[in-house]
């Protein structure tokens, strides 16, 4: 085809859609904007191909998956298994691995990504917590991104129930247990949910249709809305020379986007493939078929699930307790349904918590340096200390076979670990950020360390430094950095009291929770002293703390 | 293009000098000079390039040709599940390969084009804030006002009181009364099991399907055998009924037993429930020395030499026993049904 | 020697009372014991050769006797299929002292095990070292000994064997490359913290199909690819970050990374 008949082509074809939806001016509205460029930007995407990969690969095992429970004796390949009474929706799992061509292929990467997908989801949390990305006006998808990180845990567990083997099985006994440990209704609840006793004969089929349906609906609807408020914020951008709270700096979507973001979906199924194709994931056959009475050593659930089993594992027993002559189960309550409330509510909330903190009602767009912010940082790492200490002890008894260690010794360490490390992560990591912020001002101040060593006449050494071009020190400086909120007075000058003095008083301690520790960014004055002082023949000028330093003009 | 951020602190004017005549800020240097790539100024470069792109795009077609000829040409049919195995872990392979190659290969290619061929000069787009003018405020406002006086919210409060008594106990009320018939109460159901007294102890059917019962003489010391009661495989809901009612059979030396739990053995013979008190998994990790039962979903630690008392675990009370004796034929049977509710705790439980 | 030519001055009406009293014991024992406790029918030379082995390896904790002694179990009546197992395994004699005795390898001929076995096995009849019909793989259900598996092994063991973790710091060992015939015994005298499992409870035929389960595991090929240990979904979760997501980050920072 000629270049003329291919314009001509897509004329026509523009027309024929400008004409019927106005495709014009969506191209005008879309084609151009701009995407910042950023690794981490990537980590949201991965989520989000990885759940198109599900729905994909999710579609062609519907068409071979028997969603009952109804008895069936088995009698396909698998000799291990030959004879054996089990449930349609296992012998379908099997028949569809092992009869079908690239049907265990499929299961497998229907599994990788799952458990990918929801692995990016909570690194695409972290980097969108530790910069500040959630802060206004992005709440509303934090909160989307939230919800959704809660749910793709649900369709997870769900999705590994399905096949009705061994050990998902004792996954839903588990389940079944923490609803018949809520107070007063628990028992009813789990009558209607299961159609009557465990594990009876409705669970399974109506899992199915929240698995593959109810679920992916609400994701859909959730991951739309995501992505609009995405498009109408605009991308947020790191700090650097340019790139300011009132533009966005980076490529088009049209070509480049296109092409990175559209090619980044299948770099990701083929990762995903590959995982499919070489390792053996969630081998059911192996497992066998759920029976109420056998078990296996090791039984674990997925590892997005797997912080809540050792909740349940660290727990002691003692918190059951009988009252006026019913049963409360604290030793399932506490760590299945209030740990994991205690966890996510904050993490919900947690824009509007620093909010509160910083008094900050203005728009963010610029991303922050993790460093710059010490106490955020801080926080995030010990909520990730205790959660992942919380997911070692799920696998205390893989631990305690493969270190040769005592599983009492293992979990009665982490007992005791999970009220120590978390908070002592907080505070190594606020050091942390702050000693990297002295550091910015170090270098900021003297330059950068050139490794040439000169010698005075008087026998002294010393380092020449290199003083930082404008763009390198920009990202040095670029920051705000708060200081806690002084409380209005309680009273006013006729001594009335204020309503809501108490509340400012909270928020007052909040905010020096956050910012009473902290290093302000080198103003150029502080720079101008420094050159003054090199020149005065000092060779070192301690990186100082705000504490140290004379007020600054202007705050 | 203004690059002034207004940074400072909330409440605080912004100074722009301080003493001395500097800003009191640094100011945004502006975007680097842009670096030319090897593609933008060397054209053998970006034909270097452009070939890259199309081996990458020619890698996928390769991939696309072996999963089909994969798929053909690999059989996943066998004499026994051995060879069914080898071939499937072949065709598995090939397969998957095939398709990985064939997205990765598309996904390479395309980034590579987009990283040495397509302009990577930055662009720059100008933000908004999110808030519309005051002016668009005002209008929109203006208009809610107007739409809602046409509707007449306010001057008829009966219409807008009415309708939000038809949808409250429309959002509540129906839902629950059609869920009712998701399942039945539970009633008696969580507190008995399949027990009966004088019921014999046998070996599950799965594994015996004579349902061979059990004589104290066939367990030795140091014995443990998983057994249901008789006549469980024809109850109407089987699985329902064994989840409650699996038992350990266990044979120690009558010396190591308690008082309480030795009211209900046999010669040394003890039957306590499997069901775990805490989540209800199968409790069946029989240690034969230490006379400990071990959960293996959470750990928790039950003594036989204790009436099966929680010793370490998130378990809270100990597995219920089944007392036990031998019938006329000499044959273990229940001696009565477990006295207790069997399995995990639940508020009615008490 | 010295030690135990000492000791033989003890005065032999004692010992033969003790042993006496054991031999007792030792039928009571087997009178309540099912299955084929077999007669020894190995020759009085591996008894007496088995003697002089035991005394110079075992009786410093199982005592001359094979009585056993504070914490060291009696061995009367344990039959050669224990110690066919125990000391075929390196577990005994006993090298440190630990939560349990590992497996390690065995420093004993097969002659010489076999001769200690005989001499076990003559002091008082318990369960004897299984015929090769008995361990014939060829011979088993792989099926049903799935099933019997995994209602009776799998909780300690693991679905393919790879064992488990017991309480403070015990476990059920890794049953890969475990000979049938140690596996068979182990199943019928319950060595260290393993419940017994006599011909009553898992009949001979039952035990050749769980062998022949075992056998099954270990030389299919997985399908699905790697198998990852096996051990569940620990190790999947591991594979998923390290592996996975690992890759794609690799993959993100290369899209981010501007060309040169």
């Amino acid at each position: 085809m000629s270049t003329t008949t291919t314009a001509k082509a897509a004329g026509n074809l523009g027309n024929w859609a400008d004409e019927r939806v106005g495709a014009s001016k969506g191209v005008k509205f879309l084609a151009r904007k701009i995407f910042p460029d950023h690794w981490s930007f990537m980590l949201g995407e991965v989520a989000l191909y990885s759940f198109i990969i599900l729905l994909l690969t999710g579609v062609f095992l519907t068409f071979f998956y028997i969603p009952s429970v109804g008895h069936t004796v088995y009698t396909g390949s698998y000799e291990q298994l030959a004879g054996q009474t089990v449930s349609e929706a296992y012998a379908s799992t099997l028949s569809l691995s092992f009869d079908v061509r690239g049907g265990l292929l499929m299961r497998q990467i229907h599994h990788w990504a799952a458990l990918i997908f929801v692995a990016a989801i909570v690194t695409h949390m972290f980097r969108v917590f530790f910069t500040g990305a959630f802060r206004k006006p992005r709440e509303i998808n934090w909160v989307i991104g939230s919800v959704l990180a809660l749910l793709a845990i649900i369709e997870g567990f769900a999705g590994y129930s399905l096949p009705d083997d061994l050990l998902s099985g004792t996954g839903l006994r588990i389940a079944s247990s923490i609803i018949l440990a809520i107070p007063v209704v628990g028992s009813y609840i789990s009558f209607f949910l299961f159609g009557g006793q465990f594990p009876g004969e409705e669970f399974i089929p109506r899992l199915y249709t929240i698995h593959v349906l109810l679920l992916p609906g609400i994701f859909l609807a959730l991951i739309t809305a995501h992505l609009i408020l995405l498009v109408v914020q605009k991308h947020t951008q790191y700090p650097g020379p340019g790139r300011t709270n009132e533009n966005v700096v980076g490529y088009p979507l049209f070509p480049v986007y296109m092409a990175k973001a559209g090619g980044f979906f299948f770099i990701v199924f083929g990762i995903t493939a590959l995982m499919g194709a070489l390792f053996t994931i969630n081998p059911i056959w192996a497992y066998g078929a759920y029976h109420p009475s056998p078990v296996t050593a090791g039984s674990q659930p997925d590892w997005y699930m797997g912080w809540l089993d050792g909740a349940v594992r660290l727990t002691p027993g003692f918190l059951e307790f009988q009252v006026l002559g019913f049963t409360v189960s604290g030793n399932i309550l506490l760590p299945a349904l209030i740990i994991p409330g205690l966890v996510t509510m904050p993490m919900i909330l947690y824009p509007w918590i620093e909010q509160w903190a910083t008094g900050d009602k203005r728009e963010h767009h610029l991303l922050d340096r993790p460093r710059n912010v010490p106490t955020r940082t801080g926080l995030g790492v010990m909520a990730i200390t205790f959660y992942l200490l919380l997911l070692v002890s799920g696998g205390n008894d893989i631990i305690a076979t493969h270190l040769r260690l005592s599983i009492n010794d293992i979990t009665n360490s982490l007992r005791l670990l999970v009220f120590v490390v978390p908070p002592l992560a907080y505070v190594v990591t606020k050091r942390i950020c702050l000693g990297l912020q002295r550091k910015d001002r170090e270098k900021v101040l003297h330059g950068r360390e050139t490794g040439v060593i000169y010698r005075t006449e008087e026998g002294e050494f010393f380092e020449v430094h290199e003083p930082l071009g404008e763009h390198d020190r920009w990202l040095l400086v670029q920051h705000d950095s708060f200081r806690p909120l002084d409380p209005a007075p309680a009273e006013d000058e006729r001594g009335v009291k204020r309503p809501g003095a108490r509340f400012d008083k909270v928020k007052a301690k909040l905010s020096s929770f956050y910012f009473e520790d902290r290093i302000e960014p080198v103003t150029p004055a502080e720079l101008e002293a420094a050159h003054h002082e090199h020149h005065g023949g000092h060779e070192a000028v301690e990186g100082s703390d705000e504490a140290e330093r004379p007020a600054l003009a202007g705050h | 293009m203004s690059i002034d951020q207004s940074h400072g602190h909330p409440g605080s004017d912004v100074a722009t000098t301080s003493e001395g005549g500097l800003p009191e800020r640094f100011e945004n240097p502006g975007l680097e000079p842009h670096r030319h790539r090897m593609a933008d100024v060397d054209p053998k470069a970006a034909k270097r390039a452009e070939r890259q792109v199309a081996a990458l795009f020619g890698l996928s077609t390769l991939g696309t040709i072996l999963l089909i000829v994969a798929y053909y040409a690999v059989s996943i049919e066998g004499d026994s599940w051995a060879e069914i195995a080898r071939q499937l872990r072949i065709s598995t392979t090939l397969l998957g390969v095939g398709l990985a190659l064939a997205t990765f290969g598309i996904g390479a290619g395309a980034v590579h084009w987009a990283k040495t061929l397509m302009p990577d000069e930055e662009r720059i787009e100008l933000r908004h804030p999110m808030r519309g003018t005051d002016e668009d405020r005002e209008d929109a406002l203006a208009i809610l006002r107007e739409g809602s006086a046409e509707a007449g919210v306010g001057r008829r409060p009966l219409i807008r009181n009415s309708l939000l008594a038809a949808l409250v106990p429309l959002t509540v009320g129906p839902p629950i009364v059609l869920l009712r018939d998701t399942g039945p109460l539970p009633g008696n159901d969580l507190s008995t099991t399949f027990w009966k007294q004088g019921m014999a102890l046998v070996h599950d059917p799965i594994t015996d399907e004579t349902g061979r019962k059990i004589k104290p003489e066939d367990l030795t010391i140091g014995s443990v055998v998983h057994v249901l009661p008789e006549g469980i495989q024809d109850a109407e809901h089987e699985l329902d009924e064994i989840a409650k009612a699996a038992v350990l059979l266990i044979r120690l030396n009558p010396d190591d037993l308690d008082e309480t739990s030795r009211a209900g053995s046999y010669e040394g013979i003890v039957a306590y429930s499997k069901i775990c008190t805490h989540m209800g998994c199968p409790v069946a990790l029989y240690e034969q020395q230490t006379h400990h039962l071990l959960c293996p979903c959470h750990q928790s630690t039950f003594d036989l030499k204790q009436n099966c008392k929680v010793i370490f675990g998130p378990a809270k009370r100990p597995l219920p026993q089944l007392a036990i004796t031998v019938d006329d034929a000499g044959y273990l049977v229940a001696k009565s049904p477990f006295t207790e509710a069997a399995g995990p705790s639940f508020w009615e439980r008490g | 020697m010295t030690a135990l030519a000492a000791r033989r001055r003890h005065p032999l009406a004692a010992a033969a009372i003790v042993l006496l009293g054991l031999l007792v014991t030792g039928v009571a024992y087997a009178a309540v014991t099912p299955g084929r406790a077999q007669a020894t029918t190995a020759s009085a030379d591996d008894v007496a050769a088995g003697k002089k082995l035991f005394l110079a390896n075992c009786s410093t904790c199982h005592g001359l006797n094979a009585e056993g002694r504070n914490e060291f179990p009696s061995l009367i009546g344990v039959g050669a299929a224990a110690v066919d197992f125990q000391v075929g395994t390196g577990r005994m004699p006993l090298q440190a002292t630990g939560p349990q005795a590992p497996k390690v390898v065995n420093k004993f001929s097969d002659e010489e095990v076999r001769q200690l076995a005989a001499y076990v096995a003559s002091l008082a009849p318990g369960p004897a070292v299984p015929s090769a019909e008995d361990v014939d793989a060829s011979k088993g259900d792989v099926s049903n000994g799935s099933l019997i598996f995994r209602t009776n092994c799998a909780m300690c063991h693991n679905f393919n064997g790879k064992g488990g973790a017991l309480t403070r710091g015990k476990y059920a060992p890794n049953l890969e490359g475990v000979t049938p015939t140690h596996v068979y015994e182990a199943m019928v005298t319950g060595p260290q913290s393993m419940p017994v499992f006599n011909d009553s409870t898992i009949t001979p035929q039952e035990k050749r199909d769980i062998i022949a389960y075992l056998q099954a595991v270990e030389t299919d090929t997985p399908p699905g690819g790697v198998s990852l240990g096996s051990i569940g979904p620990v190790s999947e979760g591991l594979v998923a970050w390290a592996v996975g997501l690992s890759l794609l980050v690799g993959c993100a920072v290369w899209l981010g990374a501007k060309a040169s």
